[in-house]
């Protein structure tokens, strides 16, 4: 992300990591995770699914922030996310 | 939440798979349709609001978003057409332990059971209605709806359309309802949080969700379904306690979006106790 002045307490501020899940035969392709992933991590795979659409893929999974939005916005329950373990 | 395992697992859970009938997941919701995320919203308040679920029922009418009550895994009801309030009213009656919650579309509470909706909120009636508005006929085809925004093309109004639409949240104001909200599908989470307050909230209340129908709405209206997002981005004004007057859908103008209205009145159960059981 880029910001117009780094925050004051930008080094304080512990940035939790997750891992995202992928559900891909319940995928209809939308692309609404991928538009809308603030850290654009996400992207359409070649592969299809039982229902011939493309499931989205993590070009580079440990930028995952464990934001749950892709989670909240998937309208298929195809998609969510959760904490890391190295974190704990 | 799961418990997060260390290796990606063979078949990973949702979250929200413990309040879904996964046997019938993947559902028949289009590509792009806001249906869903506007349905799993609503789950993810129901879980957040700390409801006993034996007490939550859910209660659709008939069109795409009617459909949510076959895949909620709580007690629900798909009832006829446009009567999901009266079902809903009756039930909250029968049992007032109830958490009763309406889930339906815009044609199917406004159009055939707009009648239903005002006298519901006029009585004020402890309900949670849901209305998942996407502008138009979507499961019969597309046709133009008492919501379709004016000028807007329809596959019965191809010149566009010529009426204006109702303004939902004026139309529930004015029949009586105690908690207004509209949000769209794009601001997941304040929808999430205005249904835990519409949950735990005693009387009438009403949440408007604006939600994309590609297949039907925006293909005529030349917008794909991340274009009708971007739109409600660009032209949503969050602006809560607005005058619910000036809450009409004009999408040059811009769409006023949040919470409207949060009042206390007497519910209808309340004042038939003190009217007629003057035991």
């Amino acid at each position: 992300m880029t910001y117009w002045r780094v925050p004051f307490d930008a080094n304080d501020i512990e940035i939790s990591k997750g891992i995202v899940y992928i559900l891909d035969d319940r995928c209809k392709g939308c692309g609404y995770c991928i538009e809308y992933c603030p850290k654009h991590m996400l992207q359409f795979s070649k592969k299809f699914n039982k229902k011939g659409y493309h499931p989205p893929v993590a070009k580079n999974p440990d930028d995952c922030v464990n934001c749950h939005y892709c989670e909240i916005i998937c309208p298929e329950f195809a998609i969510y996310s959760a904490e890391a373990e190295e974190d704990k | 939440m799961p418990e997060p395992s260390k290796k990606i697992s063979k078949s990973p859970v949702h979250p929200l798979d413990d309040l879904l009938r996964t046997d019938r997941i993947p559902h028949i919701w289009c590509s792009g349709c806001g249906t869903g995320t506007a349905f799993s919203s609503c789950l993810t308040a129901i879980k957040a609001s700390g409801l006993e679920l034996d007490n939550v029922v859910m209660i659709s009418g008939i069109g795409c978003s009617g459909r949510a009550a076959g895949y909620v895994k709580l007690d629900s009801y798909h009832t006829t057409h446009g009567r999901a309030i009266p079902f809903a009213t009756g039930m909250k009656l029968a049992n007032p332990k109830l958490n009763v919650i309406v889930f339906s579309g815009d044609g199917d509470l406004f159009a055939i059971g707009g009648n239903h909706f005002i006298h519901a909120a006029r009585r004020n009636v402890d309900l949670t209605v849901i209305c998942v508005n996407n502008l138009n006929y979507g499961m019969t085809g597309g046709q133009v709806a008492a919501t379709t925004p004016f000028q807007a093309k329809t596959s019965t109004t191809t010149t566009g359309n010529p009426e204006a639409p109702f303004n939902l949240p004026l139309l529930a104001y004015a029949s009586g309802a105690t908690y207004i909200a509209r949000w769209t599908i794009l601001h997941t989470r304040d929808l999430t949080n205005s249904i835990i307050e519409a949950l735990n909230k005693k009387g009438f209340s009403f949440i408007e969700v604006l939600s994309p129908c590609p297949v039907n709405y925006g293909r005529r209206n030349k917008e794909k379904s991340l274009d009708t997002l971007k739109l409600y981005q660009e032209k949503g004004i969050i602006k809560n306690n607005a005058n619910p007057a000036d809450t009409d859908i004009d999408f040059e103008k811009g769409i006023i979006l949040g919470k409207f209205i949060d009042i206390e009145r007497a519910t209808c159960i309340e004042n038939y106790d003190k009217t007629c059981r003057l035991v």
